[in-house]
């Protein structure tokens, strides 16, 4: 019996999972096991290359030559520890995009074993009023582990440890009257947590390789380092060379009650965004049509991302070797690189639904006029 | 070449959506070349095969010009825009834009102290600029977010001057297109490649030199002049011939080649000028740094007024780039 991608056990469970699991950019190890320990039974050949992306290789049905990539990474914006002061508290920079304000008053897991540390600020009591409505500025920012000197700080947390957000995921607002069986996706909620950029992306390959045996060889990527600049995604893809890259992320939802009608980049519940051009790059012009027409065809809700925001490992992937057409199809999200995004679960089962119509015949969008 | 450049500033090309450029270019160069294939990004590449033993060498144009997209249309049909590539917005005042569709679009900006009536007065950001396609509601425009537009295209000649709002780089288009027809048994395989998104980081270039994997490369494509009242100083002028460059903002052309050029141009009678040029870059600094490296250069066309809208090249200097190349690609080569 045909088991769709969005209906697959143990989707829900999964993406909790991911979301809460630490995988600041640099340090991807626990995401990088958790998703290996998912799909290694659906892998043709699985294996990390030398910078610590993880590649699975899914042999093809044999009807198609092509070799197609789809990427998603596994790491997230964070900080690490760039030292200590005589008190204890632990330095840090950034890894990613983050602004200091919504480091303040949160609580983080240090380095691999998950310590416990806060990111305190001076209280109210302390802060001269002029002080108050100003900003947090990134220097100002220390994390707590508890350590009362320099040499038990950096001792707990050395030099460049890893430090990620501590939350859970939960929903908000109307959570689903009744959680469906098996631990599949509830079809509808909002969730708030950290890391859907890109855990999302990470639990739809994983639901593609668990699915049915597509026409063509499928090489599932789970890169390193996007957010500090697309660093794990040119190796992966120099060593794969595919025809067609596509790549799945989390992206920017504003849709924010505003007073000008300029925006915005995406809405959340409008099902995923693809994209046409953003900052990095600009999307091959079939794959786009293809996607758009498979969407409108099988109804599946699929919105236009606003051009010019953000961008992904699709500019890496595509000005690998001889060049690589590449689509992006991204999850909206509220709030992104904070501990606090939120997404709306029907965007996540349009996104799997539009996976299960477009991809088997995804190669001959390049038979497409340009 | 006039007719011929005629042709190409009025083809849609704004960067991202070269293929009507690449269509017009096909047509035109396939009596000329034995092959021509377009690789994963839409670069159109043209070979024409020379006698053996030669070098091979890749000459690059680039189809895109800059333009924008639509990035979100107002409940009154206003469209917002993103710019593709560097558009000047000291340019944009009252001019129209064209659509893959056909549509027209004129500029606007939200002007409330009216700066832009001032002569001193400071032009709006991007977020303020919009394009009107004369809808009067969001369901009624004829256009929708992620669409691209170009600025319109015309074309004039006044004497030597040519005049349209593409000569970046339509201009190398049609000097790569001139030699392709006089180019007689060249000694060297000869590619002629039409990039595609020049303006947004030479990205066409990256992936094509990788594809080409030539010998050397040479780019073509527009060079600031400064022969106009109060120009930042450079020693290029419009009508004095092609401009072999020296190094730009983003590299130093190979040494042995530049010099190649200079005494094919000295053999010849061909006019010619050196530029450095202060900042700005082309296609060949994407070909430099493809693989283990390769010789690159630039044969410039000297412009004003790049990236405005109404970009003026002298014939001249068209036609002595279009004569140094054919010459020095037709003969054999070795760099020093």
């Amino acid at each position: 019996m045909h088991n769709p991608l969005n209906q697959q056990e143990g989707l829900y469970p999964l993406l909790k999972t991911l979301s809460e699991l630490p995988g600041v950019s640099g340090a991807e190890g626990p995401v990088r096991d958790q998703i290996a320990l998912e799909v290694h039974a659906y892998a043709d050949k699985i294996w990390v290359d030398a910078l610590g992306n993880l590649i699975v290789f899914k042999k093809g049905n044999g009807s198609s030559a092509k070799r197609v990539a789809v990427m998603a990474h596994m790491d997230e914006v964070g900080l690490v520890v760039s030292g200590a002061n005589d008190k204890g508290f632990l330095k840090i920079e950034s890894a990613g995009g983050i602004i200091p304000n919504i480091l303040v008053a949160q609580r983080m897991k240090v380095g691999p074993d998950g310590l416990p540390g806060i990111i305190g600020y001076k209280p109210v009591h302390l802060q001269p009023r002029e002080e108050r409505s100003k900003s947090a500025k990134m220097d100002e920012i220390f994390v707590d582990i508890g350590a009362k000197t320099k040499d038990e700080a950096l001792d707990k947390a050395p030099l460049g440890t890893a430090i990620s957000f501590d939350r859970e995921m939960k929903f908000v607002g109307e959570p689903p009257a009744v959680m469906p069986e098996a631990g599949r996706l509830p079809e509808a909620g909002r969730l708030t947590g950290k890391a859907f950029d890109d855990r999302l992306g990470c639990l739809a390959i994983i639901a593609l390789l668990r699915g049915e045996r597509l026409p063509y060889d499928l090489y599932a990527v789970f890169t390193v380092q996007e957010e500090v600049g697309l660093r794990g995604a040119p190796t992966a893809a120099w060593a794969i060379q595919p025809d067609i890259a596509l790549i799945l992320e989390s992206t920017v939802a504003d849709d924010l009650p505003r007073e000008e009608d300029l925006s915005p980049t995406t809405r959340l519940g409008q099902g995923p965004a693809i994209t046409v051009s953003d900052r990095a790059s600009i999307a091959d012009p079939r794959l786009l049509r293809y996607f758009l027409a498979k969407a409108e065809a099988a109804r599946i809700p699929l919105q236009i991302k606003q051009p010019g925001v953000g961008g992904t490992d699709g500019r890496a992937v595509q000005l690998t070797r001889a060049g690589v057409p590449v689509a992006i199809l991204a999850v909206p999200s509220r709030y992104i690189h904070s501990p606090v995004s939120l997404i709306d679960l029907r965007d996540v089962h349009s996104l799997l639904r539009l996976l299960e119509v477009a991809l088997p015949d995804m190669p001959t969008a390049l038979q497409m006029k340009r | 070449m006039i007719e011929q450049l005629k042709k190409l500033v009025h083809a849609f090309g704004p960067t991202g959506q070269e293929q009507a450029v690449a269509e017009l270019i096909r047509t035109e160069i396939a009596p000329f070349v034995d092959e021509i294939r377009q690789d994963p990004l839409g670069n159109l590449i043209a070979v024409k095969k020379g006698k053996p033993g030669g070098k091979k060498v890749m000459l690059a144009a680039h189809m895109d010009e800059i333009g924008l997209v639509v990035s979100h249309i107002d409940e009154k049909g206003f469209c917002r825009v993103r710019p593709v590539g560097y558009v000047l917005t000291a340019t944009l005042v009252g001019s129209r834009v064209r659509f893959a569709n056909g549509t027209i679009g004129v500029f606007g900006a939200e002007d409330e102290d009216k700066a832009l009536w001032k002569p001193t007065g400071k032009l709006p950001a991007w977020d303020k600029w919009y394009v009107d396609v004369g809808a009067e509601s969001k369901a009624d425009a004829p256009v929708q977010v992620g669409d691209m537009a170009a600025f319109y295209p015309f074309f004039h000649q006044q004497g030597n001057r040519l005049i349209a709002q593409s000569m970046d780089d339509r201009s190398g288009c049609a000097v790569l297109l001139a030699v392709a027809k006089q180019l007689a048994e060249p000694a060297n395989d000869v590619y002629f490649v039409f990039t595609v998104q020049e303006e947004i980081g030479t990205k066409g270039a990256v992936v094509a030199a990788y594809g080409v994997h030539p010998d050397m490369g040479i780019a073509v494509d527009v060079t600031f002049s400064a022969d106009t009242p109060k120009a930042a100083p450079m020693a290029v002028v419009l009508g004095q011939g092609a401009a072999i460059k020296v190094m730009d903002g983003g590299m130093i052309a190979h040494y042995g080649l530049r010099q190649a050029l200079v005494e094919t141009a000295e053999a010849a009678g061909i006019l010619y000028q050196m530029e450095v040029l202060p900042s700005g870059s082309t296609d060949a600094r994407a070909i430099q740094l493809s693989r283990e490296g390769v010789p690159a250069g630039a044969v410039s066309i000297p412009s004003r007024y790049v990236h405005s809208k109404a970009e003026m090249v002298d014939l001249r200097d068209m036609t002595a780039s279009a004569e140094l190349l054919t010459r020095f690609v037709g003969a054999p080569i070795q760099l020093a």
